[in-house]
């Protein structure tokens, strides 16, 4: 029993980062129709925001110190971050230590730049051409991406620990009457859940409840009438993928003190992600939560030893497998509606 | 008109000439060449094939570094590095032979078939006459392989597969790096010390050859000791989040983990298991404890904090004859000039490869031939000393390097970015060494030497 709730919180936090990337990716499937292969970018920059952010306020300035010396024999330079130097030790390091949080405040406005840039710049282009052709674009600036983050930070993860005060892990176990130690699970874990379904449930609330919102859903809906009723859709929809971005972008900074972030995580995470969306039914948001946190909670239980001993290798198939037993019985997917990606 | 060009004519011609140029040219030759790739001017190419795309192209740049700074040695420049301090004084600065030594780089992209496939383009097409470098075991193998077709030296740069100079050991391939079985052997003894004879193992092991020969070498060495193996679990290489691996472990009664990852796995899953309160976890009354069998610099730099206290074992460490004195005559003078030209000082792998360099080329000084077979021959049985490691021996029973293991662990108050393992002891070369036809390492065959004539 202890195992099943373990695997059932492993889940949460593993799916909420499938939640939020798929979130972004269904909603620029349904108002734009474009297939972005660089979604999982997004999610990679964003956490190389928090790494970026916590390079930042711990930019130093040098000083030798004569008395000792280096593997060289050169005197030693000690490393002072000018935020110590500014607003002295305690607060100093305080700010370095909450470095991802405070990235959260860097990563909106950059994440909509870049969004709108990428919408702008190169993929309003592809709006009217085939799926194939958008998938080969949006890989290809996945892949540049990529590759411009591995040249200034180097193929290796880099630690972005969360703040000292959400380290460590907290008993649920003892909460709910099993004994200690049995059902342990990190703070930070638990924040990237809240935060996620807080993420989750501003975006359906902006969708639901803005005029905004909407027009995007109308647009959703049939995109010519819109058009026809005099509305400029088009300058919705970049302002919807810079929001997607924005999510993805968000997903990644929080993401960050998880798994050290190497350039590679946004391509580790497309793949699944793309599994969620469809298996959550294409162009809907609500099937895409859905789908995202049940994929992530059968990983896990799929890597447990109980079901590896049964079924081995079966940790490594379960997606896949699920998608297929899904789309076999219910071919548009969980939530999926009539028409879309039927043409 | 009789000469005139048919349709059928075009046609066989062409098949002809297409089959021809089919054959790959390092199968062919000229009938005047003694062994492929025979350098012939005044100078000599040498290929170095390392991931320089990838997950472990980090390893691939310092890999980079210490071959540049070989060739530049080689070639007379800088201070000369390991030549001052090799115990073989065949090297005069003079290139290998009195030849210019130049080099051409290939990227493994830690992937077999790209590995093998740069390595055949420097060999068939930039005429090297000897590969070395790369970063996982599996590209190893594929690249060994490949030279021993090609009748060309392989020179391994970094892998730790038993496998290597075991099951897939071929006679033109050498490995100066340690392994799998050595590393438990060395570590083993240092883990009773630290945790007891009386411990309850659960191991987390990546699926591929070098994770299972990793398991295999220190199950067997820790069950030795007494500890018992509660279990083993093969995880993805592909895996990011070992969270759902890890939860079991809290509740299987084991009172230690054993990662059996490298590179980025290994970064991923000790932070999971921190994460998860794993090492301030009491169980069967004593601390749960974390031990990684294998890792380097660059893996503690991407593990952080968490790496502090975990013990593990390396080929080599920088500031091996600082702290552990004369014996590791070389890493002073080898962190030195690779200090001074790059600013930082070098890994495992870095040192690695400019051994290997240094070893083929005095092999080609003392055989007086490129070679191949002559080189091996020259490397088989080889005992040499001042390259860091202390007395060392290239066995030829199966062409891999004996020398002490350094056992490690992540350092509790590191001073910089640079200093974050410290050395713990280092095992002498007797306590790791092992029959040629140990049961690990069975089941392969050396084979005759190639030298593609």
């Amino acid at each position: 029993m202890d195992a099943i709730i373990l695997q059932i919180l492993n889940g949460l936090d593993k799916g909420s980062a499938y939640a939020l990337i798929a979130l972004g990716l269904t909603l620029i499937f349904g108002t734009l129709g474009v297939v972005n292969f660089a979604h999982g970018a997004l999610f990679m920059i964003g956490a190389f925001i928090a790494v970026s952010v916590q390079k930042l306020l711990s930019l130093s300035y040098v000083t030798l110190d004569e008395t000792r010396t280096d593997f060289l024999g050169n005197p030693v330079k000690v490393e002072t971050p000018y935020v110590v130097e500014w607003f002295g030790p305690e607060v100093g390091a305080t700010i370095i230590d909450w470095s991802v949080p405070i990235a959260i405040l860097f990563a909106i406005p950059i994440m909509a730049l870049v969004g709108y840039v990428m919408e702008r710049g190169l993929i309003k282009h592809f709006y009217k051409r085939p799926h194939a052709d958008q998938i080969l674009v949006t890989f290809g600036l996945a892949i540049v991406l990529q590759e411009i983050i591995k040249h200034y930070y180097g193929a290796n993860p880099i630690q972005t620990p969360a703040p000292d005060a959400l380290q460590g892990s907290f008993d649920f176990g003892v909460l709910i009457g099993f004994d200690p130690n049995v059902i342990i699970y990190p703070y930070w874990r638990m924040v990237y859940f809240a935060f996620a379904a807080l993420l989750i449930g501003s975006v359906f609330a902006f969708l639901q409840f803005t005029t905004f919102g909407m027009v995007v859903r109308a647009g959703m809906a049939d995109r010519e009438t819109v058009g026809l009723l005099g509305i400029n859709i088009d300058k919705r929809f970049t302002f919807t993928f810079a929001m997607a971005a924005v999510v993805a972008g968000l997903a990644g900074v929080m993401y960050a003190p998880i798994n050290s972030p190497n350039y590679h995580m946004g391509m580790d995470f497309l793949v699944l992600s793309f599994v969620v969306v469809v298996v959550g039914g294409m162009g809907s948001l609500p099937g895409a939560v859905a789908a995202g946190f049940l994929l992530g909670i059968l990983e896990s239980f799929a890597s447990m030893n109980e079901i590896k001993s049964i079924l081995p290798g079966i940790d490594q198939i379960i997606i896949y497998l699920v998608a297929i037993i899904i789309l076999l019985a219910r071919p548009r997917g969980l939530l999926g509606r009539k028409g879309v990606m039927e043409e | 008109m009789s000469n005139r060009l048919t349709r059928r004519g075009v046609l066989r011609t062409g098949a002809v000439a297409g089959a021809g140029l089919a054959v790959p040219t390092i199968f062919t030759g000229s009938s005047a060449r003694a062994y492929t790739n025979e350098p012939t001017g005044s100078s000599v190419t040498l290929g170095f094939n390392v991931p320089q795309t990838g997950p472990y192209a980090d390893e691939g740049a310092d890999e980079l570094r210490a071959f540049e700074l070989a060739v530049e040695h080689l070639n007379g420049g800088g201070d000369g590095g390991m030549m001052q301090t090799f115990s073989e004084k065949n090297l005069k600065g003079n290139g290998i032979l009195g030849k210019e030594v130049k080099f051409v780089t290939g990227d493994t992209q830690t992937k077999s078939d790209a590995a093998r496939a740069s390595a055949k383009s420097m060999i068939e097409k930039d005429g090297a006459v000897m590969i070395s470098g790369g970063s996982s075991s599996g590209v190893a193998v594929a690249v060994q392989g490949l030279c021993q077709e090609a009748g060309v030296i392989f020179m391994a740069g970094l892998t730790h597969s038993n496998d290597t100079t075991g099951k897939d050991k071929k006679a033109n391939g050498f490995r100066h790096f340690f392994n799998a079985y050595m590393s438990a052997a060395a570590l083993a003894p240092v883990l009773e010390k630290m945790y007891g004879a009386d411990r309850k193992a659960y191991h987390l092991t990546a699926d591929y050859t070098w994770g299972w020969t990793q398991q295999e070498s220190i199950q067997a060495a820790t069950e030795a000791l007494g500890w018992e193996t509660v279990n083993n679990v093969l995880t993805p290489l592909a895996q990011t989040d070992f969270s759902s691996y890890i939860a079991p472990v809290l509740n299987s009664g084991a009172d230690v983990l054993v990662l059996n990852h490298y590179g980025g796995n290994m970064v991923n899953s000790l932070t999971n298991a921190v994460q998860f309160g794993l090492r301030d976890k009491q169980v069967n009354g004593k601390n749960f404890e974390i031990v990684v069998p294998l890792y380097s610099e660059l893996m503690a730099r991407g593990a952080g904090e968490n790496i502090k206290g975990i013990p593990g074992s390396q080929n080599w460490d920088w500031k091996l004859e600082n702290q552990m004195g004369d014996r590791y005559t070389g890493t002073n003078a080898f962190v030195q000039s690779f200090g001074e030209k790059y600013g930082f000082p070098p890994s495992q792998a870095a040192h690695t490869c400019y051994a290997q360099t240094l070893l083929y080329a005095d092999a080609v000084e003392r055989a007086g031939s490129f070679d191949p077979c002559a080189v091996a021959e020259a490397l088989e049985d080889f005992e040499f000393d001042g390259l860091g490691n202390g007395p060392t021996l290239y066995r030829a029973a199966d062409h891999q390097c004996f020398k002490d293991v350094v056992v490690v662990r992540g350092k509790e108050n590191p001073e910089n970015e640079f200093d974050l393992v410290e050395i713990v002891e280092v095992t002498p070369r007797e306590q790791v060494e092992y029959a040629a036809d140990h049961p690990m390492f069975a089941g392969g065959n050396l084979g005759a030497c190639n030298s593609g004539a």
